[in-house]
């Protein structure tokens, strides 16, 4: 694996000397804009991005793609105004770290002529973007939440972990909520666990000094759901109850399909999405079917028969 | 030379009855477990008391060693991304050497061992570059908290490193085991606080620490190396970093850019609510456990309840810190210390 890394790495390194000639080469430049690696996801999201561009760039030679990583709203405006002034983009593909600060500068960027597309997290104000790439957080929730009262047959003690306070998480909950109304389950508390396995871990082990029974858990996210297991492994309670997490992470898949009892099921919210918004937009300029619009991804449920297709043992994810 | 040692006397002159700028921070504690009692009685249950303890057994053990760099009018902004970052190197360290030692005590105690060299360089190049290069620690720390947490990004590709499943179960027990029905963890503080509390009350070193602390000028003139005093008190930090990293890889068994985030200012929180102060020349060794405790304990009691709206936890947390100090200084105004 690591001579194989290696040679990206220096494949990479001969294509950023070489940026000239490719530039000359290439019809069409692309820019992608993601935040950098800080956590798991974003990590996925960086690793994918990555992915596609050498299959994109290796099947199309008039395409040359750019990535830019940034840590934060206004690191990534900066390299917003680079991308068309320096790269001269064509299009860009851009992950916005908040939605708010980000509207104005992906704007501009469109009003210098380019093709934008927009991933995951939708900007403040409608019809900027040409073509607009997501998960489903709501459908995330009603999916998690469907499958808790089948397998609970509508009854039962549960408790939610939420993750930040933001518009992704309280879509996620109404989602849930939704799902689960009309049924005799009862959600016993919710808390934030900002989708981070150590707030996961201490939040569970107080959900369970504070009830003696509980049914299931919805952890909402891959992170969260890893500290609930210890927790739950330590208290003993692995039979009383299942965990439900989200996103998609190996590890967490790797145990839907050896069978885990305590993990049966995930529910995907991909990173891999950039690599699906890479593609569309890279058809915009190789096919003559139109792109435009909006392309909502599905978020499945992933059981122990599908969950091969899901895993990516390579993805730091 | 001991012109310039304080205190030890002159906290002893307040008043008798209760002197709070001492058992301030212990009444708090106090305050707040009754509260968390009245709450939800499941506070007080054994096993969410344990629980609890154990938990800030992370942050109390760094705090103890932040006594020491405050006191010394010193400060450490980089002990959350240091945990992150020696996290990270102990599990691709136990995870290589599993193939070599395969997944025994030795690979355990390696790795141990390299986290406490770890953390001890991490300090002494704090110290160093604070006192040789005459930068600011604020800076230098501020840098170097920058520095750890994008390596253990780099380390772990932006993802996360897992420890290898046999060496975490050999491991485990660090965390999850006790002796004598006390947990390990909370008995590693135990120890480390009381280590700290001779260390930094009844030994040269700690005097020193009170005195450059006060006034490094007239320190320095009273023959103190200053310098080595200070570095010194970073290493003892970088130690304790490396000590709570040491129990608590074995949790979860993984670490990622998302491990130890704001530590720091919990550590630093947990040492000015005990008593010592922030701009250096006094320090409370068992205030900062006090302290520790009551920072977790919040936490603790906000996810007992749910009659406080979520997204109010911060100001929950917020206020009952604030309180707790001004508590514990008014009455430092009014004894006229």
């Amino acid at each position: 694996m690591r001579t194989i890394k290696t040679t990206f790495a220096a494949l990479a390194t001969a294509a950023v000397m070489a940026t000239p000639t490719v530039a000359i080469a290439a019809d069409y430049t692309i820019g992608v804009s993601i935040p950098a690696a800080t956590h798991g996801w974003t990590g996925g999201v960086n690793f994918h991005a990555e992915q596609a561009k050498q299959r994109l760039e290796a099947a199309h030679p008039n395409i040359a793609i750019t990535i830019s990583t940034a840590s934060n709203p206004g690191e990534q405006a900066n390299d917003l105004e680079d991308l068309v002034s320096q790269r001269n983009i064509d299009a860009l593909v851009v992950l916005p770290f908040e939605s708010g600060p980000l509207t104005d500068p992906v704007r501009r960027v469109k009003d210098a002529g380019v093709f934008v597309t927009v991933v995951d997290r939708g900007l403040e104000q409608e019809g900027i973007e040409d073509l607009y790439v997501a998960g489903n957080n709501h459908e995330l929730g009603r999916v998690s939440g469907e499958y808790i009262r089948d397998r609970l047959d509508d009854q039962g003690d549960i408790v939610v972990l939420r993750g930040i306070p933001t518009v992704i998480d309280d879509e996620r909950v109404q989602g849930f909520q939704e799902a689960i109304e009309g049924s005799e389950i009862n959600i016993l508390d919710m808390q934030h666990a900002n989708w981070n396995r150590d707030d996961g871990f201490e939040v569970m082990q107080d959900f369970l000094a504070r009830f003696d029974r509980i049914d299931a858990v919805w952890a909402q996210d891959d992170d969260i759901a890893l500290g609930v297991i210890e927790a739950v492994r330590q208290a003993n309670r692995e039979d009383e109850l299942f965990i439900v997490g989200g996103a998609g992470m190996k590890d967490i898949i790797k145990r839907v399909m050896e069978g885990d009892e305590l993990v049966p099921v995930d529910v995907l919210y991909p990173p891999a999405m950039i690599a699906t918004a890479m593609d569309l937009t890279v058809q915009h300029f190789t096919s003559n079917g139109p792109v435009t619009g909006q392309y909502i991804l599905g978020s499945p449920l992933i059981t122990q028969e599908n969950a091969e297709q899901y895993y990516f043992p390579d993805s730091p994810f | 030379m001991s012109i310039v040692v304080p205190d030890s006397k002159s906290i002893k002159r307040g008043s008798i009855p209760l002197d709070l700028k001492t058992w301030g921070p212990f009444v708090a504690l106090i305050a707040l477990a009754l509260l968390g009692a009245l709450i939800n009685p499941a506070f007080l249950g054994l096993d969410n008391l344990s629980n609890m303890l154990t938990r800030s057994a992370f942050i109390g053990i760094i705090a103890i060693g932040a006594t020491f760099v405050i006191t010394a009018g010193g400060l450490d902004l980089s002990v959350g991304s240091m945990t992150a970052f020696i996290a990270g190197v102990m599990i691709i360290l136990m995870n290589s050497l599993v193939e070599q030692f395969g997944p025994g005590l030795t690979t355990v105690l390696l790795g141990v061992g390299a986290s406490l060299i770890l953390g001890l360089c991490a300090g002494f190049i704090n110290g160093m570059v604070t006192t040789k290069g005459k930068i600011e620690a604020f800076i230098v720390t501020l840098g170097t908290m920058g520095i750890y947490r994008s390596l253990v990004t780099y380390l772990a590709d932006g993802g996360t490193l897992s420890l290898d499943w046999g060496v975490r179960d050999i491991y485990r027990p660090v965390y999850y085991g006790n002796l004598l029905g006390i947990p390990i963890p909370v008995l590693v503080f135990l120890m480390v606080a009381v280590a700290g509390y001779i260390l930094l009350n009844h030994t040269r070193f700690g005097r020193y620490c009170f005195a450059i602390g006060s006034n490094e000028k007239v320190a320095e003139y009273s023959a103190i190396h200053v310098d080595r005093i200070k570095t010194m008190t970073y290493m003892l930090q970088g130690v304790c970093v490396a000590l709570a990293t040491i129990i608590y890889v074995p949790r979860l068994g993984s670490a990622s850019g998302a491990t130890g985030v704001l530590w720091e200012l919990e550590a630093i929180a947990a040492v000015i609510i005990g008593g010592t102060m922030l701009k250096g020349g006094h320090g409370r060794i068992w205030g900062t456990v006090v302290g520790a405790i009551m920072l977790t304990m919040i936490g603790n009691i906000l996810n007992l309840t749910d009659a406080i709206s979520n997204y109010l936890n911060g100001t929950v947390q917020g206020i009952i810190i604030i309180v707790a100090v001004y508590l514990q200084r008014a009455s430092w105004r009014k004894t006229g210390a």
